[in-house]
């Protein structure tokens, strides 16, 4: 019957409770489509500075070539990091949905830590590479290099700020429709992250390496 | 435990910050606090109408200093600081802020929604526009103003050639009002796609609301490539980076790209919604249904879609290759068959309907054959061979002008006297309309048709004077007077408004007696609420389904009851204040300070994460109260 269902949704209750925690307000189901968009427009702005990085990767004047600079070791260790705290923040999700506000506060605990491994490793990065001559404003590659991971690395520091706000609201308010779509979009927000990283790797590390 | 919380009790009344405060200071308290769309469309409009006083106070000095062969008024460096700004702050902070002031307003009011789907990020929106627009045209207080043009090439946007703070302020003054533009855009969307009333499906909502949806999302994968633009632009020149110069081993083609991928788009931005105000007002004053909707609503998906394969066009004497050229000239020219599409539908929705013309209706008429003249020069250029005989003369002046002004100009004035009714409750002067529409229309055309012929002799762009005897004087001559007679329009508009606001008679619900969308049910001006009751839409042209079948208000899809409203913030003002610190910080390298300003915003962030809005409840009493008045 039409009295019965929500006003501006023409969901009925019933419905409502089908759908997930995350979704069941419409604020929560705003916050989502919209992050979708934002995610939109996030990839276009790193498909700009991937574009940025094909054009400028071989103007290396003076400086360190790619070829010079990467090893595996530190990327491997880079990858997993980061692979691994996308699979922990998907079993945060799935505490969420069950309403079980410990487990999902742990799994992004465990989250945190592992993103900030990889933070401190990539400062220990450029660290590395500053002291084997590519500043900067070495050379074009240096700089689109550094742009472009860089930005990768910005985006990683705010994910942690933001999951860590958002585990302490569960910690503070347990699991509810009011703090679910929120830890929905950090965590999808965090795979963006990683989808971005295998890109990187790809571009950057594997044909860099390689010379090609 | 979920199933509790799924019914959260909200308190009755008001929270924090929104108690009434008194005098000035509260007046002024309000409007920067406020999260309500109504009023964020406003402040958007009046930033939009400021700025283009703004950039026409700047496109009456250069007229004057063309006015007569090798004057000396404002030359050299300064004529090209007055094109660079004119051109930024039109397209920018006028055009831009005029649009999204009306998709604020109008659009939720059109689905039948209450407010947008994220009433703070909102507020973030129209503070970041603000402190944008302040931020780029505080530089003549710095002793300098960017004169590279307002697509800023390369190497002369550089430190080598462009020394001064005033490609700075440039670059990270777009930078904030972007990030502003950005939100808005997907805000609409979301607005838009999820918070439409019962029964409105998408093939159902009025055109103006389709070109908010396209136009938003044309912002949403424009934006971004300016976004980094501008990110590397300003790392080349604060942090000493290397992307675009050249002689260290950049590429100067990069910032035409990437610019000009963002730049096209930003022309279907700006005249989507224009075509959607013009096929509103068409409709209204022919009293008849527009004429091909579903074609009217491919045509704008498809400009939108084909939009974002044309950059080139823009680059075609750059060099790169006959292909390259030869494809985006075909794209462009396709462009041609949607927009003919809609022309002709507005024609056909005109012939044989009632028609009155009414200040509003004049200008969507007046729009018409301006920009079909528009059009024609459009597809002139397009053809890549003969670009090279126009490129860089007034020819292209000319031709934009007719796009800008005889576009979007025209139809945001068209938009201006059709809802002004709606939002402050008093009608426009009909008399004084007129004469500023035919104003005008007459300086409009007296300022930019003799361009193309000035173009077409020869006269190049962008530069401060040209020889007496080589056939150029009259055609200066009549540009610089058609300057005049629009700026003396456009007291005219201000003075129309101002008579609105103290003597405009008193509008009804729907002032113009043929209203056809949802926001001629409501009362005018519209409560904070929109919707007593949310509507149940029937069909196209809800309103006027109703009003056919001898009704007086919409048929309702919830009982009246209290009405849940987001409470007022003064965060999001606090942001933007905080990235306009850190900007303008970072233009003298004070970099601690910018660490500050960027501090200031985190900081609110975190507030703001940290504390849910619960906002309040509006009590039926006062509902009622207020639609008593109304009716």
């Amino acid at each position: 019957m039409a009295a019965e269902q929500h006003a501006t949704t023409g969901l009925n209750a019933g419905d409502r409770l089908r759908l997930g925690l995350a979704s069941r307000t419409l604020e929560g189901r705003n916050k989502i489509l919209g992050f979708w968009f934002f995610l939109g427009g996030e990839s276009i702005l790193f498909a700009s500075l991937f574009a940025t990085f094909l054009v400028l990767r071989h103007q290396t004047g003076d400086g360190p070539k790619p070829e010079e600079l990467f090893g595996y070791g530190l990327v491997f260790v880079l990858t997993f990091l980061l692979i691994t705290s996308s699979l922990t923040s998907i079993f945060a999700v799935n505490a969420m949905e069950r309403g079980n506000a410990r487990v999902t506060a742990g799994w992004l605990g465990v989250t945190i830590a592992l993103g900030l491994g990889f933070l401190l490793l990539q400062i220990y990065e450029f660290y590395h590479y500053v002291h084997e001559g590519l500043g900067y404003t070495t050379s074009a590659f240096a700089s689109s290099f550094y742009t472009l991971v860089g930005f990768h690395g910005f985006h990683v520091a705010f994910g942690l700020c933001w999951l860590t706000a958002v585990t302490v609201q569960v910690v503070q308010n347990g699991v509810n429709v009011v703090n679910a779509p929120k830890i929905f979009i950090s965590t999808l927000y965090w795979h963006f992250v990683d989808v971005v990283w295998m890109f990187i790797f790809t571009v950057v590390y594997l044909m860099g390496s390689l010379g090609v | 435990m979920a199933k509790k919380l799924e019914e959260i009790a909200y308190p009755a009344s008001p929270a924090l910050g929104t108690a009434k405060r008194q005098g000035f200071w509260g007046w002024l308290y309000q409007w920067l606090t406020t999260v309500d769309h109504k009023r964020i469309g406003l402040i958007y409009m009046a930033i939009g109408i400021f700025y283009l006083g703004v950039g026409g106070i700047q496109a009456l000095m250069m007229r004057v200093q063309l006015a007569s062969p090798e004057n000396e008024i404002f030359t050299g460096n300064f004529f090209n600081q007055l094109f660079t700004m004119h051109g930024t702050n039109m397209i920018f902070f006028a055009a831009m802020p005029l649009i999204f002031g009306l998709f604020n307003y109008i659009v939720p009011i059109q689905i039948g929604a209450r407010d947008v789907a994220f009433p703070f990020m909102n507020a973030l929106s129209v503070w970041l526009t603000f402190f944008g627009a302040l931020l780029l045209n505080i530089t003549w207080f710095f002793g300098d103003a960017p004169a590279a043009g307002w697509f800023a090439y390369v190497p002369l946007g550089l430190k080598e050639l462009s020394p001064g703070p005033g490609m700075d302020f440039f670059v990270l003054g777009l930078q904030i009002a972007g990030f502003g533009t950005l939100m808005g855009a997907i805000n609409f969307i979301v607005t838009i796609l999820n918070m439409r009333a019962p029964g409105m499906t998408l093939m159902r909502m009025p055109l103006f609301t389709w070109t908010a949806l396209i136009s938003s999302a044309l912002v949403l994968f424009g934006f971004p490539p300016l976004t980094v633009g501008l990110f590397l632009y300003s790392f080349e020149r604060i942090f000493g980076g290397i992307f675009f110069d050249p002689a260290l081993g950049g590429n100067p083609v990069l910032w035409q790209h990437l610019f000009w991928i963002f730049g096209h788009p930003e022309v279907y931005i700006v005249i989507l919604p224009a075509f959607g105000i013009v096929s509103e007002v068409v409709a209204t004053f022919s009293n008849k249904r527009v004429f091909g909707y579903p074609t009217m609503v491919i045509a704008i998906v498809l400009i939108g879609f084909i939009g974002f394969g044309v950059w080139i066009h823009h680059m075609f004497t750059v060099g790169l290759g006959a292909m390259v050229n030869a494809i985006f000239a075909v794209a462009t020219m396709l462009i041609g068959i949607p927009t003919g599409i809609k022309v002709f539908n507005w024609l056909f929705t005109m012939w044989g309907g009632q028609l009155r013309f009414t200040t509003p209706m004049l200008f969507a008429v007046g729009f018409i054959p301006t920009f079909v003249i528009a059009g024609v020069t459009g597809v002139m250029l397009a053809s890549a061979p003969a670009d090279y005989q126009y490129q860089d003369t007034y020819f292209v002046i000319a031709h934009f002008h007719y796009t800008l002004f005889g576009g979007t100009v025209f139809g945001v004035l068209a938009a201006i006297y059709y809802w002004f009714p709606k939002m402050f409750g008093r009608m426009l002067h009909e008399g004084l309309g007129k004469i500023n529409f035919w104003t005008m229309f007459i300086g409009f055309h007296l300022t930019f048709f003799p361009m193309h012929f000035s173009g077409l002799f020869g006269m190049p762009r962008r530069v401060y004077t040209y020889n007496a005897g080589v056939g150029l004087e009259f055609f200066n001559l009549l540009s610089t007077i058609g300057a005049f007679v629009m700026a003396f329009s456009t007291l005219l508009l201000l003075a129309n408004i101002i008579y609105g606001f103290t003597r405009g008679e008193k509008a009804s619900n729907d002032p113009w007696g043929t209203g056809r969308t949802l926001e001629w049910s409501v009362p005018s001006p519209v409560p904070e609420y929109n919707f007593a009751q949310t509507p149940l839409v029937r069909g196209l042209d809800a309103w006027w389904l109703e009003k056919m079948e001898g009704k007086n208000r919409m048929p309702v899809a919830e009982p009246l009851r209290p009405i849940h409203m987001p409470s007022s913030s003064i965060l999001p003002f606090i942001m933007a204040f905080g990235v306009f610190v850190a900007g303008f910080a970072l233009i003298f390298h004070h970099y601690y300070l910018t660490l500050i300003g960027l501090g200031i915003l985190g900081i609110a962030m975190v507030v703001r994460s940290m504390n849910d809005d619960e906002g309040y409840h509006i009590p039926v009493e006062e509902i009622r109260a207020v639609e008593g008045e109304g009716s």
